[in-house]
């Protein structure tokens, strides 16, 4: 069991005052490259909106959208952004439940990853619509005129399902940051103390509000986890319920899902190394915690990669004259180019994981990460243009790269992301402190434990056979917890 | 109030739900092209043009896509090389299919398209928001989207004076298509009534069968057993729901087919194939 120090998360002997401190820290001095991101993310998404309000002025043909691409950029650009949401729930609730320790340090930020790329991908199909401000007849509201959305319509389930998750996630990420409100309204001074004192909800930490905490936190972790399944089955289905060739699948919901985890842990790598830069938190995102992250990615991108191929197989096999042409179009078609490197940057890059010396190397891995990224993006991409390009009626095939408008959006959609998230770590505690606290506790006994069990086996074997029996030290703290 | 009604008849409305779109039909109109006597001249699409009020985008937009063309006449090459007549191009008016079982309906949020009970498949302009999801889920991609404020440009003065006042001008942001003139569907129906009789075959002329100098366009009622439209439909054995027929291409007797009829949309318009003298 030489294990647990060996790879250890997290240097158990860190005091909880320097904790405290550390984590304030990161949230008063980071480095100059927090603001020059911010100011990046800031001048990106002034792109989007100047984009943006010639688009709502002129219609959607800014985005050079046409007959065949009624859907483009902004549904693609969608579902990346909602996928890469469920990395969070993944890390927090999935990985709660199974009670993984190594997630302590990095799950808040990946919560708050969630929430902020829910955020975005809420946009776009607002962005995407022609008349935006008739947006509120998809919801069932009680009209007079007795009109209600069509329930049939995969658009109606996803407005159901996103704001459903989006609340729910912001709901978790806030419940999960409370015992750290209040350690912050204890160290902090002026508005702050004043916001964090509000946001704690009298928090005191004494037995029955630690329960109560623990129960409401377990209970929404459970209830996130079909949840976020269900949310990008609903996605894959505004595609797999359609007719349209290349859409018509029945394996688009796990792929979604699992596709949606792959970019989620990818973005959770990018954010890792940066955060981990910025705030100089090395000693609380350690390379062993990494490597248990891109393990994690990796398993997820060869899911990923089976499930592609076999929708592929099925495809070629399923001798459906319209979905055999236009996967052979995509593969030789117009689209050869991003398809093929949808498929490297999905199906082979990860295989730089297996490397260790390249797993515990932050700028390798920070640039795979934004690789894996990419491939993921050009995946959804795959999935919604070519079969627009190539679908049934050959009258109306065309080939559409986007325009500067849509371009902009898109790319302005990043910068936004990048304001909330920047902001919300510099506000709110991106390490989870009290839960560092609870590994560096849980580490001190384990190895505590097995230092003890060391000792009794070396007094085992020099023949100095105490009175017998033994008694084991496993029931003594019961914290190892699974 | 809607909600009393919704509770009220929650039964009809959950049925309605189920099965999806109109099952009690008082008319089912359809059309039959014979493309043998199809010229490929573009007047029905002019028709069209004029009668619905369709928006002249100019040559940037055509080229980008975004014509408005109701009904538009398909070309397609002959894969042969060689000269007239054996290379030549084939050419079908494709408009909107009005399906029996519309792959657009389902999907749209709003529910801004819907059958009616003449067997349309209707647009509501006023009800769409753009989303776009019904065009994308139609195989003969008819459907037309406002992508820019067209009335402009599209009728500066004094062409506004043209505009056909029986329908409105759409704006941006709001799907179109063919509605097999619905405006004159309703002209007729209400004459009809007026006349206190029921609706007979030829009542109702299309803008597109009008214009046709050819008279390749039939259109009618096929639930009406003695209009012409249901005829010509029983003369090449097309009816709604799956087809099965028994082609003699030989004698071209039996050339009635109806397009991605494999998908199980029950198009309402049968398209006659073309016969070539090489073939016969």
């Amino acid at each position: 069991m030489g294990q647990v120090i060996e790879d250890k998360m997290i240097d158990e002997k860190l005091e909880w005052s320097r904790i405290n401190a550390d984590v304030i820290a990161s949230m008063q001095n980071p480095r100059r490259a927090y603001w020059v991101t911010l100011l990046v993310c800031i001048a990106m998404f002034a792109c989007a909106i100047a984009a943006e309000i010639y688009q709502y002025k002129m219609g959607l043909g800014g985005a050079g959208l046409n007959n065949p691409h009624m859907w483009d950029m902004y549904i693609a650009t969608f579902v990346f952004w909602i996928g890469m949401s469920h990395a969070g729930t993944l890390l927090s609730a999935i990985l709660h439940i199974i009670h993984a320790q190594w997630r302590k340090p990095i799950y808040r930020f990946a919560e708050a990853m969630t929430t902020f790329s829910l955020m975005t991908a809420g946009f776009f199909p607002m962005i995407h619509l022609g008349r935006v401000w008739n947006l509120y007849w998809v919801l069932p509201y009680v009209s007079d005129r007795g009109i209600w959305p069509n329930f049939r319509s995969p658009l109606v389930w996803d407005a159901f399902a996103i704001s459903t998750y989006l609340s729910s996630s912001a709901l978790f990420l806030f419940i999960g940051l409370i015992p750290d409100m209040a350690i912050l309204r204890d160290h902090t001074t002026g508005w702050r103390k004043k916001l964090y004192g509000v946001l704690c909800l009298g928090w005191r930490g004494d037995d029955r509000q630690w329960r109560n905490f623990r129960r409401t936190y377990m209970l929404l972790a459970c209830f996130l986890i079909p949840l976020a399944i269900s949310v990008h089955s609903i996605v894959s289905s505004d595609f797999a319920m359609s007719i349209m060739p290349g859409w018509h699948i029945t394996t688009f919901p796990p792929y979604f899902v699992a596709g949606a985890l792959y970019s989620g842990c990818a973005a959770i790598m990018t954010l890792f190394v940066l955060l981990r830069y910025f705030f100089r938190m090395e000693e609380y995102m350690t390379l062993n915690i990494m490597e248990k992250t891109t393990k994690l990615t990796f398993a997820i991108a060869m899911v990923w990669t089976y499930l592609n191929l076999i929708e592929f197989s099925a495809t070629w096999y399923g001798h459906n004259m319209y979905d055999k042409e236009l996967l052979i179009d995509k593969a030789f078609g117009p689209y050869a180019g991003i398809f093929w490197a949808m498929i490297f940057c999905g199906m082979v890059a990860p295989f730089a994981m297996c490397f260790q010396k390249l797993r515990r190397h932050m700028p390798s891995m920070f640039v795979l990460s934004i690789v894996l990224q990419l491939g993921m993006f050009l995946e959804r991409w795959m999935i919604v243009a070519p079969t627009l390009s190539m679908s049934h009626q050959v009258h109306q095939w065309d080939v559409l790269y986007g325009t500067v408008i849509e371009w902009a959006i898109v790319f302005g959609s990043f910068g936004w992301f990048g304001i909330l998230f920047l902001v919300f770590v510099k506000m709110f505690p991106s390490v989870s402190m009290y839960e560092v606290k609870e590994l560096c506790f849980h580490l001190k006994h384990e190895i505590e434990e097995e230092e003890h069990e060391k000792k009794l086996a070396a007094e085992k074997a020099s023949g100095k056979q105490t009175s017998g029996g033994g008694a084991s030290p496993a029931g003594s703290p019961g914290l190892e917890g699974a | 109030m809607s909600l009393k009604n919704i509770l009220e008849n929650f039964s009809y409305f959950r049925r309605d739900a189920e099965m999806g779109g109109h099952h009690e039909y008082d008319h089912r109109f359809g059309m039959a092209i014979d493309l043998d006597i199809c010229t490929g001249c573009n007047s029905c699409s002019t028709a069209c043009y004029a009668e619905n009020n369709l928006a002249v985008v100019g040559k940037d937009k055509f080229e980008k896509g975004q014509a408005m063309h109701w009904l538009r006449i398909e070309r397609y090459w002959d894969e042969v090389e060689g000269d007239f007549p054996e290379q030549g191009a084939k050419f079908i008016p494709m408009m909107c299919q009005q399906c029996g079982a519309a792959t657009c309906e389902p999907v749209c949020p709003v529910a801004a398209t819907y059958h009616t009970p003449d067997g349309l498949n209707a647009q509501v302009y006023n009800r769409c928001i753009g989303s776009r999801y019904c065009s994308n889920n139609c195989p003969f991609r008819v459907r037309y989207f406002n992508f820019w404020s067209y009335y402009e440009d599209s009728w500066p003065e004094p062409l506004n004076m043209q505009l056909n006042p029986d329908l409105s001008v759409r704006d941006k942001g709001v799907m179109e298509k063919c509605t097999y003139c619905i405006q004159r569907i309703r002209v007729a129906k209400d004459t009809a009534a007026r006349e206190e009789r029921t609706l007979v075959d030829g009542d109702i002329t299309t803008a597109c069968q009008q214009a046709c100098p050819t008279d390749a366009i039939v259109f009618g009622d096929t639930m009406d057993p003695k209009s012409k439209v249901s005829k010509m439909w029983a003369k090449h054995q097309i009816h709604r729901g799956p087809v099965t027929q028994k082609k003699d291409k030989a004698n071209g007797e039996v050339r009635g087919y109806r397009v991605f009829d494999e998908l199980n949309v029950d198009p309402s318009t049968m398209y006659l194939e073309r016969v070539r003298d090489t073939e016969v």
